[in-house]
């Protein structure tokens, strides 16, 4: 059972569009009203939850990746390089050794098994994390390079960030990449506990169905989330209660929804179903997670 | 052979539920490949047959012989992604984390290290419900889409297209800017961009069309869900307009498409309003590809 | 001048590949001794990433004056291409290498 002050929940989908940032932002929006609260954007390629949270800009911090860089002076071109490279990232053009930034996994076989020493290790800015602060919200938004294609040693940066700066945040919720590879198994490394959104359609269904066995593989405890409500059918619903999984709330589908968020807007203060649907989340938890953070909410209930 | 490939950028524009239905009106016209393995979700609306399956790898995985380890331990030292850890007394591969570079293998003195094809998934050719050749695939949980994945669903649906003498090749492409995505358009004929006015959406269709226009590869674009931000559909459409990017059709939000998608239907199969739209796209497409 | 096709085959009317780094063959003409070349590239079906720049690589070893493609290198591949002396053609979709040597000669390729 996990017992301790701050709380660490992720959340997650299968696939993208289900509604993550939508609850990621309104839930830690809604938190930050009782409790210090922070938000870490982890899809790193497509972070939007600033475009919803407008708060003050605090700092940005370069993130960088360790890459090879060539030295020309010392290298005897002996070609061991672009062999011991599985990625294709260090190519010999000609009488240069070229390294590709994107493709290079910061493994260092390039680097220590040179035998001119000619390909030493240097920070390359991969993405950069910004800081946000919005009363008792923060927001940590982890941005990739365009071009940089690896998302996993980002994520990694970002937790440790958090780590050492925003460990004193009683909740701290992360905003996961979609799908069910790397990224999002870093990204939710951390957490206690792991919320997935879905809808209640066939694609929705399909795509919690592989999120589930990612979570169970990783040992994670999980609830589920069901947004635009109403729409499709009880799949999902059927689904969750023959697996044993709670269905934490379920999100009416509302068109006034749609349009908020396309305007980039917080809807839990504007439309009472979804501040009613976050209350239910919060209910749920403190069912399953002994935090006394949580507690703290019963005032809440039935509102 | 017209390639046609549909992509999008972000998740959620619907791309999925528009390619199916461009591949239902295609009908036995086309051999379908689905490359947007991340999120497969094209089979529940094709409802292929998974005829022929066959397993997929990707990439490289460490193994250490335990017989030969003399577990100095210079594998996990080396390893900068912690993939190595000394557990139960012994050194074993973390295949979650390990990346495959094979920096261990080099650096191991007694040679235990080997490194094996990673599994990855399953690549299957289906019969679909109208009649026509599938291409698509699975991937194992943990294993990421790679440009050499998206390389083989296309060429063997390439293939099979020759073979049956079909006209079009439909791809549901890659989601992101990367290496997939270049892999998806490459040797692309004509490429459907699906996009809604939102705020990310219009940031993504320029990132999207930077590396379609690289290519020279000529582009229309169905914006779906129009009407849920008619400020943002204008600035599309003014894009559009500046990039020479044919607007093919504006959507409006409708359930319908949930409706048809939970009985396991595209739009196109049922007496929706929106059905008409996608005929009329589907023809222009045609128009369109016939030009190159 | 050496001229060098992404090649769907080994052969003179073959068709032209499309695609760059994931090019089947490669295959080169010389313009002087009218002979053919082949470069198996098919290994590049393993590599999961970085095909651009593995097929790049092997363009130096090869060094053609010309190169004759379809779409053309990704951003990735053109980089690395950029210290080799190759001029590269696109647009030769769906001709033979015949063809697009022909088009070429013609003026009729664009130039990258």
């Amino acid at each position: 059972m996990i017992k301790k002050e701050n709380l660490k929940i992720a959340i997650a989908s299968g696939k993208g569009g289900t509604g993550k940032t939508l609850l990621s932002t309104n839930l830690a929006a809604f938190l930050s009203e009782r409790e210090s609260t922070l938000l870490v954007d982890l899809d790193v390629e497509e972070p939007n939850d600033s475009l919803f949270i407008k708060g003050n800009l605090i700092r940005k911090t370069e993130q960088h990746k360790m890459i090879p860089q060539w030295d020309e002076s010392k290298c005897t071109l002996c070609g061991e390089c672009t062999k011991n490279c599985k990625f294709h990232a260090v190519v010999q053009m000609g009488k240069f050794i070229a390294v590709f930034k994107e493709l290079c996994h910061s493994c260092y076989a390039c680097s220590e098994l040179c035998p001119a020493k000619a390909l030493p290790m240097h920070p390359y800015k991969m993405g950069e994390t910004a800081e946000y602060s919005y009363n008792n919200l923060k927001l940590i938004e982890s941005r990739l390079m365009i071009g940089e294609e690896q998302a996993v040693p980002l994520i990694h940066k970002t937790h440790k960030l958090v780590e050492e700066n925003f460990s004193n945040s009683i909740f701290l919720l992360f905003d996961c990449p979609p799908g069910t590879s790397c990224p999002v198994i870093a990204a939710t490394e951390n957490a206690d506990f792991v919320i997935l959104v879905t809808e209640p359609t066939p694609f929705g269904l399909h795509d919690l169905k592989l999120a589930v066995e990612t979570m169970r593989k990783l040992h994670k405890p999980i609830g589920v989330v069901i947004n635009r409500s109403g729409i499709g059918n009880d799949d999902v619903e059927n689904y969750c209660k023959t697996e044993q999984i709670d269905i934490l709330t379920k999100i009416p589908f509302d068109k006034n929804i749609a349009s908020c968020y396309s305007k980039g807007e917080l809807v839990y203060n504007k439309l009472e179903s979804v501040k009613h649907s976050l209350n239910e989340i919060l209910d749920s938890l403190k069912n399953k997670i002994p935090c006394q953070s949580l507690q703290g909410f019963e005032t809440l209930k039935g509102i | 052979m017209k390639e046609i490939v549909v992509l999008s950028g972000k998740g959620g524009t619907g791309k999925t539920s528009i390619t199916a239905s461009l591949a239902v009106l295609a009908g036995s016209e086309a051999v379908v490949a689905d490359c947007d393995v991340d999120a497969a979700n094209m089979h529940l609306l094709m409802q292929p047959d998974f005829a022929v399956a066959s397993q997929f790898y990707s990439g490289e995985l460490a193994e250490i012989n335990q017989n030969i380890c003399t577990q100095c331990g210079l594998c996990s030292n080396v390893c900068r992604f912690d993939a190595i850890p000394f557990q139960n007394n012994k050194y074993t591969v973390n295949p979650l984390a390990c990346e495959g570079c094979g920096y261990c293998q080099k650096v191991c003195p007694t040679e235990a290290i080997s490194m094996k094809k990673r599994k990855s998934g399953y690549v299957y050719i289906s019969n679909t419900k109208v009649n026509s050749t599938m291409v698509h695939a699975r991937l194992d949980i943990g294993a990421e889409n790679s440009g050499k994945l998206v390389a083989k669903v296309k060429s063997k649906a390439k293939e099979l297209a020759e073979h049956q003498n079909k006209y079009f090749v439909i791809v549901d492409g890659s989601p992101g800017i990367g290496c997939p995505v270049v892999s998806s358009l490459s040797g692309a004929s004509y490429v459907v961009l699906v996009t809604e006015p939102t705020v990310s959406g219009l940031h993504d269709l320029e990132r999207i069309y930077s590396v379609i226009k690289r290519f020279r590869i000529k582009a229309g674009c169905i914006i779906n869900k129009h009407d849920i931000n008619p400020q943002k559909t204008e600035e599309i459409i003014e894009f559009l307009n500046r990039e020479n990017i044919v607007h093919l059709v504006s959507i409006p939000y409708d359930i319908a498409f949930t409706e048809a998608m939970t009985q396991a239907k595209t739009i196109v199969e049922t007496s929706s309003r929106i059905s008409q739209k996608l005929i009329d796209a589907w023809n222009k497409i045609k128009e369109e590809a016939a030009k190159n | 001048m050496r001229i060098a096709f992404t090649s769907t085959g080994k052969s003179w009317d073959s068709i032209i590949d499309s695609r760059f780094g994931r090019t089947e063959y490669i295959v080169i003409f010389d313009e002087e001794t009218k002979t053919l070349e082949l470069v198996d590239n098919s290994a590049v079906k393993n590599e999961a990433h970085g095909a651009g720049t593995a097929t790049a690589q092997k363009m130096y070893e090869v060094k053609p004056d010309v190169l004759i493609t379809g779409n053309g290198p990704g951003e990735t591949a053109a980089t690395a291409l950029k210290n080799l002396n190759m001029k590269i053609y696109v647009d030769a979709h769906n001709l033979t290498l015949e063809q697009a040597y022909e088009s070429y000669r013609n003026g009729a390729l664009k130039e990258i």
